[in-house]
């Protein structure tokens, strides 16, 4: 039983890297943060300028079960008129594999800036969300969502 | 042609901000899954989303991957006048979808 005991001790070394292993292998299918590519997505709409927070409001359920579906809102206080109104709402992920999520042009036409729809996350992250208004100023808000489901990550057809 | 699904109100007053309902069956597929044997599915999603109302144009909205499949968005406007409200989806691999409504507005 006893004859040879380093064949048992390789089997638990080799047990172990296969696990270490897996968990990297695991690690790396997991969506890394890509900070350039949000960032870069985000300066293309703004321009540059600077983002306040406030006058956004992001409504995003904090913990989501399934990320290829989380209902997402989001309003923005405006007077609504022909001078002074909401251009666009643009929506942001930072851990997916492309950051931007939609965006969204309204006019004063629209009466009040509030939209709603549902979006795909591919991890635990937070989302932005940027309303650009008709003066050239933007305005943010954002909101931590935990995901334990990701999208992309279920089985293909 | 992908079914789509409008929920504007029949009737309105002047002047009333209407919230219209729209979702399209339609995969959004994103182009970063793969199939068993490795290979890329190409990506199919709907792009650009518009609604004019009586030919003047009152919302628009760029699609992108991480908009999950059957697109569903809701949004504003301030009734103005009895009239069409036409709604067009384009995207992929030459899709489009158009659908149109009516509204009554006193």
């Amino acid at each position: 039983m006893f004859e040879n005991p380093t064949s048992r001790r390789q089997f638990f070394v080799a047990v172990g890297s296969l696990g270490a292993m897996l968990a990297v292998r695991s690690a790396q299918a997991q969506v890394a943060a890509n900070p350039a590519a949000f960032g870069a997505a985000i300066g293309k709409v703004t321009g540059g300028a600077e983002v306040k927070k406030g006058r956004v409001k992001l409504d995003i359920p904090p913990l989501s079960e399934n990320g290829n579906t989380v209902a997402t809102s989001v309003t923005v206080e405006s007077p609504m008129t022909a001078k002074d109104y909401v251009k666009a709402i643009h929506l942001f992920a930072e851990k997916n594999p492309q950051p931007n999520i939609i965006s969204v042009h309204l006019g004063p036409r629209a009466g009040k800036a509030a939209i709603a729809t549902r979006i795909r996350l591919a991890d635990t992250q937070t989302v932005t969300a940027i309303a650009e208004m008709s003066d050239g100023s933007f305005w943010q808000d954002t909101g931590d969502v935990i995901i334990t489901l990701g999208a992309c990550l279920e089985d293909p057809v | 042609m992908a079914r789509a699904l409008i929920n504007v109100p029949a009737q309105a007053k002047r002047g009333e901000i209407i919230t219209i309902k729209t979702l399209i069956s339609h995969t959004m597929e994103t182009g970063f899954r793969h199939t068993s044997v490795g290979a890329t599915i190409p990506r199919d999603i709907i792009t650009t989303f518009t609604c004019t109302y009586n030919g003047e144009e009152i919302f628009r909205a760029d699609l992108f991957p991480a908009m999950a499949a059957n697109p569903f968005i809701t949004f504003t406007t301030i009734a103005t006048g009895s009239g069409t409200l036409v709604f067009n989806w384009t995207g992929d691999n030459g899709f489009t979808a158009t659908e149109s409504s009516t509204i009554t507005v006193e």
